[in-house]
């Protein structure tokens, strides 16, 4: 594996000028919807009721029920641990609101491999269409690469065809460099159990267990792995930063990165999703702020 | 298990996402500046018409259409302003730091808060994008002013078992590619050691340094204490020329330079010069590429090129020369050229005509000497105005006229390496001195180039950075003197 070191000044130099990007009304209004439309509505604490799931699911559909000129697109998906899956099918199947399930010992992977693969293995067999999976900090960080990549090359034999999320917990990286290898370490590990098709394959920052989670440099830097791969091969790898990422601006100024960075071919939720659920209420109160010309209270909304 | 939820809200058809391209609106900046007319000379704490009744335009460059008139300084105006700064003097240098002090604080909170209006002003005189104004001339400017107003009253600690006095009279001759910034590197440190000046500022930007003039009265600042007489070249030799300064600062080209020093050379004057530039970049095949690139873009692009230490000679490691390229044509195809007021605006007009005759000439010469012009950015550019788009040549060798003349546009020569000697040997192969770019992984290579490039600035790993404490200044063609920190403030005193 080639290299790449990252240096910080620079880098969030750059990641911090996306914030200073003015994205005015229609350019505006386009980006939140599609901001939306690019979300994983997730939910994920061990107080979750089948109740829960089952009202998440129908936010995810239609993201709110109020009178809207220009209907609303659902988001991209629903996040749930796998137990969960079932509950969020009944609801979901053929609405085009793909399941996505955590597994391989969420969120910590300190399982056996063995644990891990059977987790993954069940959640599509529940009706999971995408499976997040958490990489083996504990080899990265110990430096046993290979293990971490055989283990991602199981993973993804195992949940084929059901779309894989990789997740690099970023927040535990210590730093640039190690994201930016972890990165190219997850989709080479990805890439090498045969050909992938566009989006099949996504690297994702967080868990959402740990802070920091989706900082701008931290995405920024799997960004240009992901442009990197790219260049080398023509595939395009999804991105899916989570965790923190709680205000419209956010994921506008997100949304300005992947354009700038990647194209405006990323700019679809079949390469790019928020994993996020308080987002959701901020988008839609602004969507409907642009058409209505004033904020609609947090009690407006459903819970997401 | 309860009842599955009704169809009718399940089944609606689901709309994953737009898939059209999805453009930035345009976001023009709106705060609304008045612009007078007629703009006088300001001599001894007022606007006044000058004595040589001309006046001349300035245009922004965006649109090619005049903004005001602005009066023409002859040498009996340039003599007006230096005796105002003489009878100032004595009072002004005897006020003592404290009390200067809280004059510098009191203009770089003026600065601060009419912030917005200075960036428009500037952006529309100067071409330069709105965002670069907002984000770096106008805050650090004020930082200048702040800078030194913490030093004013703590002189006899900048220089250690010396007792610092003011030189006395100041001339100062600033450009146009940092209006405001450039008369606050002036100002600021000339003030805080208690000299007082005459500056002038650039033909094509005086704009900014006349609101400063306003900041000067809100904040009684005495009269005399600066002037700010404007003019086109004539009036920076009769300033030149002038017998009545203690010392001159010039800010330009490297060309009118060597004539200021000449002018200079009479009687005990002293002078410091801040000149042209052809500043190297070297990028090591071990250095973080992606940030490289954005120094890369960041060191030539920015300000449209007009940086007098702009990274203006590319040297890449032979081995990586093919990824560099790529890199840099997909970063460039995202850069924004166009309206320099639009908030989302990377790169802006080009301040004057005859700077872009002279951008264009030289990247003529460069395809005629053979190099290879890569200009990806496809960008339709406004019509009117002064345009050009960034651009970079490939296959240029040590030789050609564009890797040795400034060009002070956003033009960059890309050349190639294969050994550290080689790089230092073709970067220091430049009359300039200005300023150097050093990128690779490796702390031990840092550290040796560091101390072989021959250059006044060093940025390692990052470029264009700058803060009013840290001391900014030229070796050979490239000047004299520093501007900033501890050693911008021995330039205006006397030990």
């Amino acid at each position: 594996m080639v290299a790449h070191p990252v240096d910080a000044i620079m880098l969030e130099q750059r990641a911090a000028s996306f914030t200073r990007r003015s994205i005015k009304e229609g350019a505006k209004k386009q980006g939140l919807r599609l901001a939306l439309s690019m979300v994983d509505l997730t939910t994920l604490e061990g107080s979750d009721s089948p109740e829960k799931v089952r009202s998440l699911c129908r936010k995810a559909i239609r993201p709110w029920e109020g009178d809207i000129e220009q209907p609303l697109p659902s988001v991209a998906a629903v996040c749930v641990y796998p137990n969960l899956v079932p509950t969020a099918k009944e609801i979901l199947e053929g609405t085009g609101v793909k399941i996505a399930s955590v597994a391989t010992g969420f969120p910590s992977g300190q399982y056996p491999l063995s644990v891990r693969l059977r987790d993954a293995a069940e959640a599509v067999a529940a009706g999971a269409d995408e499976i997040d999976m958490v990489i083996n900090r504990g080899a990265f960080l110990a430096g046993r690469d290979e293990e971490v990549a055989e283990e991602i090359r199981e993973v993804r034999s195992t949940v084929h065809p059901a779309h894989l999320k990789i997740i690099l917990e970023t927040g535990e990286l210590g730093n640039y460099d190690t994201i930016r290898r972890a990165s190219d370490l997850a989709i080479e590990a990805a890439a090498s159990t045969g050909p992938i098709r566009d989006g099949e394959i996504f690297i994702k920052t967080s868990t959402g267990k740990i802070a920091p989670a989706a900082t701008m440099p931290a995405v920024l830097v799997m960004l240009e792995a992901i442009r990197d791969h790219w260049f080398a091969t023509g595939v395009r790898i999804g991105m899916k930063p989570a965790g923190g990422i709680r205000r419209a601006k956010a994921a506008l100024h997100h949304l300005a990165m992947v354009k700038e960075t990647l194209g405006d071919d990323w700019l679809t939720p079949n390469l790019f999703r928020f994993g996020a659920s308080s987002l959701t209420n901020d988008l839609l109160r602004q969507i409907i702020r642009l058409e209505r010309h004033r904020y609609m209270a947090a009690h407006d909304f459903s819970e997401a | 298990m309860p009842d599955r939820i009704p169809d009718s809200t399940t089944k609606v058809p689901v709309n994953i996402g737009t898939t059209s391209a999805w453009e930035y609106a345009p976001a023009p900046e709106r705060t609304p500046v008045e612009i007078e007319e007629r703009y006088g000379l300001y001599i001894d704490g007022e606007f006044r018409s000058p004595r040589s009744r001309r006046w001349f335009e300035t245009m922004n460059p965006a649109t090619g259409k005049p903004l005001a008139r602005v009066a023409s300084a002859n040498d009996k105006d340039v003599d007006d302003a230096v005796s105002a700064a003489r009878k100032a003097l004595p009072s002004w240098s005897r006020l003592g730091g404290q009390e200067r002090a809280k004059y510098l604080f009191r203009i770089a909170r003026r600065i601060q808060e009419r912030a917005r209006e200075l960036s428009v002003l500037e952006t529309m005189d100067g071409g330069k994008p709105i965002k670069e104004s907002r984000d770096i001339d106008i805050p650090l400017a004020a930082r200048h002013f702040f800078y030194h107003a913490g030093w004013a009253d703590k002189l006899q600690w900048a220089f250690a078992g010396a007792v610092p006095k003011p030189i006395g009279v100041c001339g100062q001759i600033i450009p146009w590619n940092f209006p405001l910034l450039m008369a606050a590197w002036k100002i600021a440190p000339a003030l805080a050691c208690g000299n007082t000046c005459v500056l002038k500022p650039a033909e094509t930007t005086p704009l900014t340094a006349l609101r400063l003039a306003e900041i000067f009265e809100e904040v009684d600042l005495p009269p005399g204490v600066v002037n700010i007489v404007t003019g086109a070249g004539r009036t920076g030799q009769h300033l030149a020329a002038h017998p009545g300064f203690d010392k001159l600062a010039f800010t330009g080209s490297t060309e009118v330079g060597r004539k200021i020093a000449e002018a200079a050379a009479v009687g005990d004057r002293r002078l410091t010069l801040e000149l042209g530039g052809k500043s190297p970049h070297i990028i090591f095949a071990d250095a973080a590429l992606d940030q490289a690139i954005e120094g890369i873009v960041h060191g030539i692009w920015f300000n449209q090129g007009h940086v007098c230490c702009a990274g203006s000679r590319l040297f890449v490691e032979e081995s990586i020369q093919e990824e560099v390229i790529r890199r840099l044509e997909h970063r460039m195809r995202t850069l924004r050229v166009g309206d320099p007021l639009d908030k989302n605006t990377d790169v802006g007009a080009i301040n004057n005509p005859e700077q872009l005759a002279k951008i264009a000439s030289y990247v003529e010469t460069g395809q005629s000497e053979g190099a290879t012009l890569h200009e990806v950015n496809n960008q339709k550019l406004p019509s009117g105005g002064h345009w050009f788009r960034p651009c970079f040549l490939t296959g240029v060798q040590p030789s050609h006229v564009i890797a040795r003349d400034e060009i002070f546009g956003p033009v960059l020569a890309v050349m190639t390496f294969r050994t550290p000697e080689e790089a230092l040997k073709r970067a220091n192969n430049t009359p300039y001195g200005l300023a150097a770019g050093v990128w690779t992984d490796k702390g031990a290579r840092i550290f040796e180039m560091a101390r072989r490039l021959e250059a006044g600035v060093i940025w390692c790993n990052t470029y264009n950075q700058f803060d009013a404490a840290s001391p900014f200044g030229g070796i050979k063609e490239s000047g004299f003197g520093r501007e900033g920190g501890r050693h911008g403030l021995r330039a205006y005193v006397q030990l």
